[in-house]
């Protein structure tokens, strides 16, 4: 039946980690954008403000250096996890009944 | 009208017809029509990928409307703007290898092909057939609009013309090229985009006295201006996170977005496309949207937001130069107006037509179709821009939202979660689409949270609900059957 059958492919053991990974690397998107924002930095008044490279802290850690950030993760995260497999059905032949 | 200004654009234009005719030369004759002309023979590497996921997503709004938004709220509307950096990477991520392998083992040329194998229900077909004709043509139609204005207003042609204009450039490519002219169409709009972006930002940021002088002027203006939360301190926390939803994660639910995942050659692209993708994406949107801010003090008391991007170019940059930097927005509506095109077009002929009308039409007569159909859709886009009905700009307000609630949990909890069935998708889809429509209409925006956020939970519900309830009922009869 398809439900065991889709048990069994490896290949599908790999897809579903590498969507928990796409989930997780989005939460914790999220929690840096969040809280440089949102937190200390940019909630407190604009006199008490610091700036880097002119850029109010807040916007320069949550929005420049949380792009750069999320872009070494995301190629660290598919160099080190994710894995080549073959789209196709060949292995399994004429096994699938659809 | 200027001309230093319009010839990069007529080259810009040209490019893009050559490109198109080329790529319909390069279709394969040894694959079917239907996989060739829709999905271009899966052949996609991952630059090409990246670039025409990019492209497809980025329309006129983050070019044109976001960039307005920003100069009117500040640096608070870039901090929204970033939380589209995740489409970079997560539908990718999420739909991924097993979207992949699955269209391929049901040999989908359509998001609904596949929902169609997944859920075996003739109303699923019907149901996304229909939303995703309706909608998708009226979001079509309005990027018309938007890209006849653009010309209109960088050349001084009448509005018709300029939709003239737009429409054939648009058209000719799509209907002889299909897929892969769109996509590497994509591929070089969506170059222009990148390179664009980057050269205006370097001349407003010079133009402004750099960064810190930039910064100190806003805050004198206004203060709120550099804060999280808008020119007024409108934007508040919750609202500027729900965006998350709707630009962010909530992508995985566009056809015009998901149909990409399933074209593209292996899983090398897919990476490559990945990490391309998430660069690009966050550039465009960090450095778009940051012009607009840095915008204001340069050119201060601009009234309509949709010019903000065309007036700051002309002031600081050369005429030519100008030129190049216009043709970004011109690529980003146009590549994104291909896309849906096509894929409207594939819902007529290949989920409507071939599925239901005539299931055993020859090869021949699907080309015919697939041509004349697409070019049909094209000159109706064309007649409704002229002067867009109320019911076409009304439809185009959920058509981004409301795909999103229709789609995105009957592809990805189909995909992911066996217990997944056709009533749970069916109610899933009605629910969401339904909800988005009711709340934008009598209560946007309930609890401070953009109103795509409860129908996307709605839909959740329903369709695990459904399917558990009618789960028992379903194996039973299975079982009974066989």
């Amino acid at each position: 039946m398809d439900i065991n059958k889709q048990r069994k492919d490896p290949r599908f053991k790999i897809a579903v980690k590498e969507a928990w990974i796409g989930i997780g690397l989005v939460l914790f998107n999220f929690a840096w954008w969040f809280g440089f924002a949102y937190g200390p930095l940019g909630s407190g008044s604009v006199e008490s403000y610091h700036f880097i490279f002119g850029l109010p802290a807040w916007f320069f850690y949550s929005c420049v250096a949380g792009f750069i950030v999320m872009s070494v993760l995301v190629v660290l995260a598919v160099k080190l996890f994710f894995k080549e497999v073959s789209f196709d059905d060949e292995a399994e032949g004429e096994a699938e009944p659809k | 009208m200027n001309w230093q200004v319009v010839t990069p654009l007529i080259i810009f234009l040209v490019l893009i017809f050559i490109i198109g005719f080329w790529a319909s030369k390069q279709m394969n004759s040894s694959n079917s029509f239907l996989q060739e002309y829709f999905l271009g023979g899966r052949e996609l590497g991952g630059f090409i990928l990246a670039m025409t996921m990019m492209a497809t997503y980025g329309s006129a709004s983050s070019f044109i409307g976001g960039p307005g938004v920003a100069y009117t709220q500040g640096l608070g509307w870039v901090l929204l703007a970033m939380s589209q950096v995740v489409t970079g990477y997560f539908v990718l991520m999420v739909l991924g290898k097993k979207f992949a392998i699955m269209a391929r083992r049901y040999q989908a040329v359509t998001l609904i092909d596949f929902l169609k194998e997944r859920y075996k229900s003739k109303w699923v077909v019907w149901l996304s057939a229909f939303s995703i004709i309706i909608f998708l043509f009226s979001a079509m139609a309005a990027q018309w609009v938007g890209g006849a204005r653009l010309i209109e207003s960088l050349t001084g042609l009448s509005y018709i013309s300029a939709l003239f204009i737009f429409a054939i450039s648009v058209m000719v490519y799509v209907v002889i090229g299909g897929f892969r002219a769109v996509a590497l169409t994509d591929a070089v709009q969506g170059a222009i985009m990148f390179i664009g972006t980057l050269i205006l930002l370097i001349a407003v940021i010079i133009a402004g006295g750099g960064i810190p002088k930039i910064i100190s002027d806003l805050a004198a203006e206004n203060p709120n201006l550099i804060t999280p939360y808008g020119f007024d301190g409108g934007l508040t926390p919750l609202y500027v996170s729900s965006f998350w939803i709707l630009v962010g994660v909530g992508v995985v639910g566009l056809p015009q977005v998901t149909v990409r995942a399933m074209s593209y050659k292996n899983s090398k692209a897919m990476h490559r496309a990945i990490i391309i993708g998430t660069i690009v994406v966050g550039f465009i949107m960090l450095g778009m949207h940051l012009i607009g801010v840095f915008a204001r003090p340069i050119l201060p008391g601009i009234e309509v937001g949709d010019t903000v991007m065309p007036l700051i170019a002309l002031k600081v940059l050369p005429p030519w130069l100008a030129g190049v930097v216009l043709a970004a927005p011109m690529a980003a509506i146009m590549s994104t107006v291909d896309s849906l095109l096509l894929l409207v077009s594939s819902a007529v002929v290949k989920d409507v037509y071939i599925n239901y009308i005539r299931p055993n039409a020859s090869e021949g007569t699907i080309k015919k179709m697939s041509f004349s159909v697409t070019t049909v859709l094209g000159i109706l886009v064309f007649l409704m821009a002229i002067s867009p009905p109320d019911l076409l700009i009304w439809l185009n307000l959920f058509s981004f939202g409301g795909l999103e609630a229709a789609f995105i949990w009957p592809v990805v909890l189909g995909l992911y979660w066996q217990k997944g069935n056709k009533f749970g998708a069916i109610t899933s889809m009605l629910i969401g689409t339904g909800s988005y429509i009711i709340i934008h209409l009598y209560c946007p925006n309930p609890f401070g949270m953009h109103t795509v956020t409860l129908p996307i939970v709605l839909s959740f519900i329903a369709f695990i609900a459904v399917s558990l309830i009618t789960g028992k009922k379903d194996t039973n009869q299975v079982s009974l059957l066989s």
